[in-house]
């Protein structure tokens, strides 16, 4: 008869192994290694917590730092490669294959060690993608994971960086895996609690509080004229146009631009009230301004910002906030809601070809997506309609014979000369080159060309919703691309048919005067700005200081 | 409300004279640019990053020259440091009301070393010439780039400095220190150490820099004018006073290993809570206890 | 550096009683632009230093639909550049002639 209870009993061996380390559940910080070194097996599927933004930095060192010969083999399961010892581990023999979304900081060591077949790679996903698969063929044997604070009975505290937390911990907890939290703090009494207890196997106090990294702060002295140009563009030819009142932002000076100039531009245009009352966002602090002018009605976060505490703790009608007061935030919720619920996603990119993908891919570094993807695709399940939503499907059926159905605005905003002259419209992606030396099964696309309802450069607005051809499309993104090779090479006459036609718009197409777009319209100017507007609630790390 | 901070050279000079006033002297059609800069293949620019010129503030006559720190950071190199000097020397001639140098400087240009070290020290020797002449020396300094190197010691040799509190006043700018003693010492990226250091508040509490504003053109401008008729006092008994004061600061916080330490030594009540003040409340909250 | 020199012919005369203009500042990623009334017999001659060799080439088409915009004779424009993107060199060649036209220098 089949054994129906093999994962259950591996459990209890594994916790027994460890019985003799642990107090209740708590782990002195000096024999976390020997824990793991009870709990795991060779081959382990093991899930790191690292985010976007807090890191399980204590445990993932202790993790690197296991001996090979005890330890290996173990299948690396997590959203983001943040710290060297994400690395580490491939480098060291611990681990060898990865599953994963995003490794900005590591692109480059990642690409070295997959190049010298020390790490094999699962697949690189979006982060609704992977978080799936943790409940379906990639569920961890092993969570290693983050809060702020425990108490004795394991429950956990996440503060406003809940993040990934409860996802991992959730697929780990009922698929009879073990989760190891390390935390900042035990305390008694917790200011409220995110993870059950019961869900938690060990804690550790780490000897220093876990690592976050700020990366949603932008300081607005750095946003040029040509950025407010976009952002006037941006909100007059499409927010205005589609009465965008449910959105995501990608992160960068671009959209921080159009933030800022909603208490000035936009409500010059007397459209408060009328757009950007809901967000999916990481708490900017560059949208201060816009929620203290009343253009903000609510905002759920993927995960907090260091600085913004405080602050969000003053408005829980616009945050979502626990009974403590603090921020709750969730990776999984947000993503799934940005991806369903919002009527338009802008975001910025580093390359985009002739048929409108996009890719921030670049030779030598293995970056993976994030949740870019997941904001920047049109939800092809959604079935409820908003008029921005139904417009935009208007735009892409008009004069097809197809039942009526939505489309979601997903615009991508750039300028078409990045820095050192660099071009961001090109023939071919280096997405393929990349597949081709990494040996991806496909060029690591960001947003795929048929999901781009419009493309936004400080030459206009090319409206792709309305092209009908695969050479208009064409033209309409030459169109908009500026003295790019490519945009050099666009057939002038048939940009001018698609301007007259409207799918190509010009800032005087859309009655916006190049001279008003200074710096002068940005609502904050410089992040004491952003503190100013914040009233003295918003803190903001040291390094964007100069006060 | 313009930004003195984000504004240019030009922009500031027409912000803070009488409007349509300024009249510059060798100005960019003059092309008189750097001869070094093209020679080692460096962009140059036709003011060489300063203007100097002649206006009205106020209504009186005065002279004034505003570097442009978004050129090789107000760098000074020969020509930049001749037009300061010339400027300088012209306004013992013309004995104006006074002189305003709106500086933004990293100090002297290492493109062009040799010509820039004795460029400021004859500015150095032109500004004390023109105090002893009796025509005051006004410093300005709230641009991005502050005010470092010999041009910091250029400006605290002048009558008097009008700072934001964005500005910086120092000689070792926080990179040069940071990368001579170490990070333990100085962390550069420290930004809020910085300015606690160098920034326009700590200097104005410690008397360096006389007035202490927003950073608002017409409020350097008005500051300007408040300042017209300070009158240069070279005396032996004036220098042996400062000289006194400057010793017994020493002694006083010599201990210190902050700014902060500093702050609550003069007995300011909350000196953490200093760098969030606005200009008018903190002058408000450390009335009467500079250094 | 590179220099690089184009010219333009067809354009309407400007007032003569304008002074020269500048906009920009020699840093990185921006530029200055000077512009200056000049008998040049109809002319309007653009003269560049660069810092960013091989773009000559985008340097032409920015021109090219610079004077389209403003079909200007007699006008010397002497450039200093640090790398500035087409964007910005189109917004700060667009201030100068407003600056010039306008009589502000």
């Amino acid at each position: 008869m089949r054994d129906w209870n093999i994962q259950a009993r591996s459990r209890q061996a594994r916790l027994a192994r460890a019985s003799s380390l642990a107090k209740g559940k708590e782990i002195g910080a000096a024999d976390v290694a020997a824990l793991l070194e009870a709990v795991l097996e060779p081959g382990d599927r093991v899930c790191l917590e690292g985010n976007n933004q807090k890191q399980a930095d204590f445990l993932a060192r202790a993790l690197a730092d296991l001996d090979p010969e005890k330890i290996h083999d173990l299948h690396m399961v997590q959203s983001v490669l943040a710290l060297p010892e994400h690395i580490d581990v491939f480098e060291r023999g611990v681990a060898s294959k990865l599953d994963f979304s995003f490794s900005g900081p590591q692109a480059g060591r990642l690409a070295k060690l997959v190049g010298a077949h020390r790490i094999k790679i699962g697949a690189i996903h979006t982060y609704l993608e992977l978080f799936g698969r943790y409940f379906v063929d990639l569920t961890p044997r092993v969570a290693l994971v983050c809060a702020q604070a425990a108490d004795r009975a394991g429950n956990l505290y996440t503060g406003p960086n809940t993040e990934d937390t409860p996802v991992i911990v959730e697929a780990t907890a009922f698929k009879s895996g073990i989760v190891i939290a390390q935390v900042n703090e035990i305390v008694e009494t917790l200011p409220r609690v995110d993870i059950p207890g019961g869900w938690v196997d060990f804690i550790v106090q780490s000897p220093k509080p876990h690592f976050i990294e700020p990366l949603f702060t932008r300081d607005p002295a750095q946003i040029s004229e040509i950025q407010v140009l976009m952002a006037m563009m941006a909100i007059k030819g499409i927010y205005a146009e589609y009465g965008v009142d449910r959105l995501n932002h990608g992160i960068g000076f671009d959209t921080a631009a159009i933030e800022l100039i909603l208490p000035t531009y936009a409500q010059s245009l007397g459209l408060k009230g009328k757009i950007c009352r809901h967000w999916a966002l990481n708490p900017h602090p560059a949208l201060i301004p816009a929620i203290e002018a009343g253009f903000v009605e609510s905002v759920h976060s993927f995960g907090s910002e260091l600085g913004m505490e405080a602050y969000i703790r003053a408005r829980p009608d616009i945050f979502f906030t626990g009974a403590d007061g603090s921020m709750r935030s969730n990776r999984a919720m947000c993503q799934a809601a940005g991806h369903y619920a919002c009527d338009l996603f802008i975001g910025s990119t580093l390359q985009i070809d002739l048929a409108g993908n996009s890719s921030t891919a670049t030779l030598g570094r293995i970056a993976g997506f994030g949740g870019a993807p997941n904001m920047g695709a049109d939800a092809r399940g959604r079935r409820h309609a908003s008029p921005a939503w139904l417009k935009a499907g208007r735009e892409a059926r008009a004069g097809r014979n197809l039942i009526p159905r939505g489309q979601k605005l997903v615009v991508q905003m750039v300028e078409t000369f990045r820095e050192h002259m660099q071009p961001a419209f090109v023939e071919r992606l280096d997405a393929w080159e990349l597949a081709e030396t990494a040996n991806m099964d496909l060029p690591p696309v960001m947003i795929y060309g048929e999901d781009v309802s419009h493309i936004l450069t400080e030459e206009g607005i090319a409206n792709l919703l309305l092209c009908r051809t695969d050479e208009e499309r064409e033209q309409a993104i030459r169109g908009v691309a500026g003295y790019t090779p490519v945009g050099l090479g666009r057939d002038k006459a048939m940009v001018e048919n698609l301007r007259d036609r409207g799918i190509i718009r010009r800032p005087e197409d859309l009655g916006i005067d190049k001279r008003d777009a200074t710096r002068d319209l940005l609502a904050a100017r410089s992040v004491k700005d952003l503190v100013r507007a914040s009233g003295g609630l918003y803190d903001p790390p040291k390094r964007f200081r100069n006060w | 409300m313009n930004s003195y901070y984000e504004a240019s050279a030009r922009e500031r000079l027409r912000l803070l004279l009488d409007p349509g006033t300024f009249h510059e002297f060798l100005p960019p059609s003059e092309r008189v640019a750097s001869p070094h800069l093209l020679q080692l293949d460096t962009p140059a620019a036709f003011d060489d990053g300063i203007i100097v010129g002649k206006g009205l503030l106020d209504g009186r006559a005065v002279l004034a020259a505003a570097q442009e720190g978004g050129f090789m950071g107000g760098a000074v190199g020969e020509v930049h440091g001749a037009k300061l000097v010339g400027l300088l020397e012209r306004a013992r001639d013309e004995r104006p009301a006074a002189v305003l140098l709106l500086v933004e400087s990293g100090g002297v240009r290492l493109h062009e070393a040799n010509a820039g070290l004795i460029g400021v020290s004859e500015i150095m020797r032109a500004v004390l010439a023109l105090r002893s002449a009796g025509v005051p020396v006004i410093v300005l300094d709230g641009g991005q780039f502050g005010c470092f190197g010999g041009m910091g010691i250029v400006a605290r040799l002048c009558d008097a400095i009008v700072m934001s509190e964005e500005g910086r006043l120092g000689l070792s700018g926080p990179e040069v220190i940071e990368t001579t003693c170490g990070v333990e010492e100085f962390d550069s990226r420290d930004r809020a150490l910085v300015w606690r250091t160098v920034g326009g508040k700590h200097r104005y509490l410690l008397g360096e820099a006389d007035a202490l504003v927003a950073d608002d053109a017409a409020a350097f401008r008005q500051a300007a004018i408040d300042l017209l008729d300070t009158k240069p006092d070279l005396s032996l008994e004036a220098l042996t006073a400062e000289h006194e004061r400057l010793g017994g600061r020493l002694e006083r916080f010599g201990a210190c290993r902050d700014a902060l330490d500093i702050w609550s030594a003069l007995g300011i009540a909350a000196p953490e809570k200093l760098p969030l003040l606005e200009a008018d409340a903190f002058r408000a909250a450390v009335a009467g206890k500079r250094a | 550096m590179e220099k690089l020199i184009y010219e333009f012919d067809g354009g309407a005369p400007v007032k003569a009683t304008q002074g020269p203009a500048i906009v920009g500042v020699v840093g990185s990623g921006n530029l200055e632009v000077l512009v200056e009334p000049e008998n040049l017999g109809g002319r309007c001659v653009v003269e560049i230093l660069t810092a960013a060799r091989g773009f000559g080439d985008i340097w032409k088409a920015v021109l090219e639909d610079f004077f389209a915009r403003h079909k200007l004779a007699d006008l010397r424009i002497s450039i200093n550049d640090v790398g500035a993107t087409p964007a910005v060199v189109s917004l700060r060649l667009d201030q100068a002639v407003e600056s010039f036209l306008g009589g502000a220098s």
